[in-house]
């Protein structure tokens, strides 16, 4: 009976089976549509969102929880404010967004999609998939603010859903800040929707970015030089900032300073305090000496360990 | 992506089976290697704005004429007079483009403060449309604005207090049409050129003349002069209608003319594997073909007659120019021929056709076999350019069942012609010299064509005479699936199988033919050089 349907299967013509293409016409490439045209519209579907929605509550966030314990600070001054909103974070690791889907609360969390890198999340069909269901990822192009990207993220803002970018473009290498590209305050600028300020600390040792070939040292050799980033338990702390609003007049590059200002300054309070953070605002705290390259790996502050950060309760001595 | 041009695929090994129609069904056919399909181009974009692009053309006439706007005064009489049912094909979704034009031309008509407005359907000796037909060509609003007054007409071919003759023409042609549209102080024709035979002077001279006008070019002589009805300049028909429209331009007749072209996006999204090229099929459009085919075998014909009649084609508007008539005709046809031309190197002994359901004269009603042999010979075969096809002497072999069935109510004449004239003669000649008079001049016809929804008495004879030149042309003509009886009272012969085809056609073109398939609808016209 199998090996009847089998052998049916295998025999079967056109129209059941695909059509013969005619020697004499050239075969044009296939369509892919990934990247920039990959439409992510069927992800923000109620049933994609169900799934989302399951997954990120009940998988997701647990194990999140799991390998990254999070600290979140300030995201009680999020549940008074309305969307959309435009999450604006630093970024160190692909572990970023996951945390962040964990510490967003829930009533912007379940209507968020996530500015991803089209050349890198949406470079195969497979991938575009799996991250327009699992994160609502839409695909930007991440060296500019392109019309195309920038028109897409503005009609979901329009159409009241809140959007979380990483305005550096791309992961830090060295867990340092680095430059704000424009995307999320022309986004702002244009909608009139708040920004909220987010520092992420820790995640680049939870899974830090892979070494390039290019970043190897001439002659390297061994395990330094193959190194692939592997996924360690880390504490991690997620601080939401206060929402940063356009002003009368702003244009996006005002914004954009006050977009990164807002983040640097999230990112000495971590270092330091609430209080020192805004009396020395010192930019190598959060962008880093500028020095070569180990210089600014050994000027990071050394990873703080789950024990310190969770400190077990003992019975005094 | 623009749409791809037309092209000639030649059949080999690695080409999938054709899709082929077969009337209310289709099937997909292996053609012999070797052989040529000619494959229409993809439907050109819609114009964004059709309502902005109609306004401009009224405003910005072409050729000799005013815009619309300054020949419109009260106190004036306006006659707008329209295509009727047969045109487009399939009747296209809502709203129909004669709805668009015709609110465009009421608006200006209102603003310049027109009272005396009548609208005519123009028959010629076509069926009376019925009220849902009209309500879909002009929509609602304007039928409910002129239908209960009377002032949406049909025109009449057989009132004589309706018609007015305008003279004859060098030729001795009378030139008989609508009086009320002769004598209005402006005559807006508005037309829709689904192909290249639509058009020009024809439209008043054809579509609003009587019997006694039609008959000077509607007969054997001037249909096989028409080499083809599809090209104008080589085309008899077309001669002789451009006579009578310069005569009734000569008699005073003012003429605005408002011509259409639509693009030839034939079939609606879920028969859209009807229109594609058969290796670009997607599951989906494997997985419809399927269905439908199969569904479409074991249905009675009655109910898939019913289920292709009920599409509705998404054709949009692709250009319109208005204005005076021979110059919009001449940007019409440019356009016409830009959309649908294919170039085709060379004839060939065979051209193979799969007929489908639909035809001019058949709209919410049945193919006949008269109507058969009308798309095949008449429509099919005329869509050309310079040569047909298929050589002098060749071959045609058509794909549909031909079943010995009528629609009483609208081709009762025909029913006479298939049991009488054909039982008889299929020289157009003959039958044009014995019959055609007592069947033009029948009462019984003329009554049911003037009161009910029956095409005029002698409508089966021109659909003949449209074969006329095909007839003169091939030297067989093979009907695949046919209904064997009716295909011989034809004169035609009967095949089973595109292979037994081809063994009867042997006897005329030898053993090793050369075979072209026009792979249409959509429409395509072969530039044949």
């Amino acid at each position: 009976m199998k090996a009847k349907l089998v052998r049916s299967i295998s025999q079967a013509r056109f129209p059941l089976a695909k059509p013969t293409w005619p020697a004499s016409l050239p075969r044009p490439a296939p369509k892919r549509r990934v990247g920039l045209d990959y439409d992510t519209a069927w992800a923000r579907r109620y049933p994609a969102r169900l799934v989302r929605a399951a997954v990120t509550d009940f998988i997701s966030s647990p194990l999140t929880q799991l390998v990254a314990p999070s600290t979140i600070v300030g995201a009680s001054s999020l549940e008074r404010l309305e969307g959309p909103l435009i999450f604006a974070a630093n970024h160190n690791s692909h572990f970023d967004t996951a945390v962040l889907l964990s510490a967003i609360p829930a009533k912007f969390r379940h209507r968020l999609i996530v500015a991803a890198a089209s050349d890198y999340f949406f470079d195969t069909t497979v991938k575009s998939t799996v991250v327009s269901l699992v994160l609502g990822a839409i695909p930007i192009e991440r060296s500019k603010v392109s019309r195309r990207s920038a028109h897409a993220a503005l009609e979901l803002l329009e159409d009241d859903w809140s959007v979380l970018i990483y305005p550096e473009g791309g992961r830090s290498a060295d867990g340092w800040m680095q430059e704000f590209k424009g995307g999320a305050a022309y986004l702002s600028v244009r909608t009139g929707a708040p920004v909220i300020p987010i520092w992420l600390e820790g995640t680049g040792r939870l899974l830090p970015k892979a070494p390039t070939a290019k970043g190897s040292a001439p002659g390297g050799s061994g395990s330094e030089s193959s190194r692939t980033a592997t996924l360690r338990r880390r504490p991690v702390s997620v601080t939401f900032g206060q929402p940063v609003r356009p002003s009368e007049g702003d244009d996006a590059r005002k914004m954009g300073v006050r977009i990164e200002d807002a983040v640097a300054l999230l990112g000495r309070e971590v270092a330091t305090d609430y209080y020192r953070a805004r009396r020395d605002p010192d930019r190598a705290l959060t962008y880093g000496p500028e020095a070569s390259t180990w210089r600014r790996a050994w000027a990071k502050p050394p990873a703080i360990s789950v024990a310190e950060r969770h400190p077990r309760d003992s019975w005094p001595d | 992506m623009s749409p791809r041009p037309g092209f000639v695929l030649e059949v080999d090994k690695s080409t999938p089976p054709t899709l082929l129609w077969k009337g209310e069904g289709f099937g997909l056919q292996k053609l012999p290697t070797g052989s040529r399909i000619v494959y229409a181009p993809e439907p050109f974009d819609a114009l964004e704005d059709p309502e902005g692009a109609i306004r401009r053309a009224l405003e910005h006439p072409t050729g000799d004429a005013e815009p619309l706007s300054a020949q419109l005064r009260p106190g004036m009489s306006l006659t707008i007079c329209f295509d009727d049912i047969s045109l487009p094909l399939p009747p296209m979704e809502a709203p129909d483009i004669r709805q668009m034009v015709i609110e465009a031309v009421l608006d200006a008509a209102a603003t310049a403060g027109v009272d005396d407005v009548v609208l005519i359907a123009a028959l010629a000796l076509h069926r009376r449309m019925t009220e849902p037909e009209l309500r879909h060509a002009l929509g609602s609003r304007v039928y409910d604005a002129f239908a209960p007054s009377g002032s949406l007409l049909q025109h009449d071919a057989e009132d004589p207090a309706a018609l007015v003759h305008l003279g004859k023409t060098e030729h001795g042609e009378d030139v008989e049409i609508n009086k009320r549209a002769a004598e209005s102080d402006l005559l807006v024709y508005v037309n829709i050129n689904l192909v290249a035979m639509d058009g020009g002077h024809k439209s008043v001279a054809t579509g609003l003349a009587s019997y006694k006008s039609l008959r000077h070019h509607h007969n054997p002589a001037t249909m096989r002069h028409s080499k083809s009805f599809m090209d104008a300049p080589a085309s008899e028909l077309h001669t002789a209608n451009w006579r009578m429209g310069r005569l009734i331009k000569d008699a005073g007749v003012k003429v605005f003319q408002i011509e259409t072209t639509l693009n030839t996006n034939t079939f609606p999204e879920s028969f859209q594997f009807l229109q594609k090229r058969e290796w670009e099929w997607s599951l989906r459009d494997r997985l419809t073909y399927q269905a439908t085919a199969t569904a479409l075998d074991k249905a009675p014909t009655k109910l898939a007659r019913s289920i292709f009649h009920s599409i509705r084609s998404p054709h949009a508007l692709r250009s319109v120019y208005a204005g005076e008539v021979e110059a919009v005709h001449a940007n019409i046809l440019t356009d016409v021929w830009d959309q649908q031309g294919v170039a085709v190197e060379g004839q060939t002994d065979i051209v193979t056709m799969g007929l489908p359901y639909i035809s001019p004269y058949n709209v919410n009603s049945i193919l006949n076999p008269i109507l058969v042999a009308c798309l095949g010979l008449g429509y099919f075969f005329n869509l050309y350019r310079g040569k047909p096809v298929v050589r002098e002497g060749g071959v045609a072999i058509l794909f549909h069942p031909t079943r010995p069935e009528f629609h009483p109510g609208h081709h009762p004449s025909y029913i006479d012609f298939f049991e009488q004239v054909l039982t008889e003669t299929t020289d157009p000649v003959v039958m044009s010299e014995k019959f055609e008079h007592a069947f033009a001049t029948d009462p019984w016809y003329r009554h049911l064509y003037r009161t009910g929804h029956a095409y005029h008495g002698v409508h089966p004879f021109y659909m003949w005479y449209w074969c006329c030149h095909a007839l003169e042309h091939l030297g067989r003509v093979i009907i695949v699936g046919g209904d064997p009886a009716t295909v011989r009272r034809l004169g035609f012969h009967p095949a089973s199988t595109l292979d037994d085809a081809l063994e009867i056609a042997a006897d005329v073109v030898g053993p090793s033919p050369s075979l072209t398939h026009l792979h249409t609808p959509p429409l395509l016209m072969a530039d044949v050089s």
